[in-house]
């Protein structure tokens, strides 16, 4: 199975309440929370795609959107 | 379809507390509706009131946002009305097992075929943090300066005890299992419980010092094992997660039918 490959990581800043969940939780430590306690994603480049951060998201702000694959 | 397309996103921001797991099982409960691919109109949610409850004005859903304990109710009377709509009926701990409990007790007996979805965060978020029925013993609330004296609910037995045909457990960690466990109690034809245990960082959290939402939150794999594993084999105290119980009855609506067919006989 090819590795999911990132796409974009959407974070929807209206929506954030900066909880920090996706950030602890993150096994890749790739997102953060900036000063004005939203998310960002400052490792973009280390995300391997599991989208733990999106499904436990209490305020739906955060979509992985996965490059789509090129073989099919 | 996309999970935001199941949503009204004109009332996002949402209004729970940042970190507050109730946003967590609305979002384990969208995808597991997605992954099944149920139209929105074929769906009904019922809700009562409190936190928890107005999880019915955020999806885009029929919705129907009673009073408090009495989601399954109104949920009741719209399946028997409309049987084949599939009915989803999320409530807080309160709200199920406080001034609802004998509505849940009731609708588990009878084996309607609802599916009733347990925000559990051990305490009434909506009024300020009153302990409820699922608080437990040595808990801090509102309600309790020096500590809870109340021995709680175990949702799983009581469900069980009562009739429903389908009964899970999970929390807001384990959020993939949770969608499992939605589409589980969604698909089964029957009364379906789905207990979740879900943070309020707010009350709860803050007067028994557990911690932020993320500290909440790890704790539930903490204090949780799933039904078989070693985990829970070596620590019989904590709080078991899985399907628990998961069996065909007669279901409520099917019998009534039988009932006015009966009674019609011969007549038309
Ligand atoms: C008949 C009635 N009694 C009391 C209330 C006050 N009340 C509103 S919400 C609530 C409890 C909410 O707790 P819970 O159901 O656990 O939900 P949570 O807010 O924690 O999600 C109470 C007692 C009410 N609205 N109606
Ligand atoms: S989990 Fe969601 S709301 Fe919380 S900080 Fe991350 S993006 Fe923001
Ligand atoms: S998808 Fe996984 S690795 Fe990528 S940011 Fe989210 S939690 Fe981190
Ligand atoms: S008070 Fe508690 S239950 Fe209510 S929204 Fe805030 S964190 Fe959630």
């Amino acid at each position: 199975m090819a590795k999911k490959k990132l796409k974009e990581l959407v974070i929807n800043r209206d929506w954030c309440k900066g909880c920090g969940i996706c950030v602890a939780f993150c096994p890749k430590k790739v997102l953060e929370l900036d000063k004005e306690d939203k998310s960002v994603a400052v490792r973009p480049q280390d995300c391997i795609c599991c989208k733990l951060c999106e499904i436990r998201c209490p305020d739906l702000a955060i979509e992985v959107v996965i490059e789509p694959d090129k073989e099919k | 379809m996309a999970i935001k397309d199941y949503l009204r996103q004109r009332f996002f921001p949402h209004m729970w507390c940042p970190g507050c797991g109730h946003g967590t099982v609305l979002n384990s409960l969208l995808r597991a509706v997605e992954e099944l691919g149920i139209e929105k109109n074929d769906i009904v949610m019922t809700s009562g009131i409190g936190c928890s409850a107005r999880i019915s004005g955020y999806v885009d859903f029929h919705s129907l946002h009673s009073l408090h304990g009495r989601a399954l109710a109104f949920a009741t009377g719209v399946k028997l009305s409309q049987p084949k709509l599939k009915l989803l009926v999320p409530m807080g701990d309160g709200d199920a097992l406080a001034i609802g409990g004998n509505h849940f007790i009731h609708a588990a007996r009878r084996n309607i075929d609802i599916t009733a979805i347990v925000m559990n965060n051990k305490i009434y978020g909506m009024t300020g943090g009153q302990y409820s029925p699922l608080s437990g013993v040595g808990k801090k609330a509102t309600t309790a300066p020096y500590l809870t004296i109340d021995n709680d609910f175990d949702v799983v037995e009581l469900a069980k005890a009562a009739g429903a045909t389908f009964v899970a457990r999970t929390t807001t960690f384990h959020a993939t299992e949770a969608t499992d466990f939605l589409k589980k109690a969604i698909m089964h034809k029957g009364f379906s419980v789905v207990e979740i245990l879900s943070q309020c960082p707010t009350h709860y959290g803050r007067k028994n010092k557990e911690g932020d939402a993320p500290q909440m939150v790890a704790n539930y794999d903490k204090i949780t094992a799933r039904l078989g594993s070693k985990k829970l084999e070596e620590n019989p105290a904590l709080i078991g997660r899985g399907i628990f119980v998961d069996r065909q009855a007669p279901e409520y609506c099917e019998e009534y039918d039988k009932i006015i067919e009966y009674a019609m006989k011969g007549r038309k």
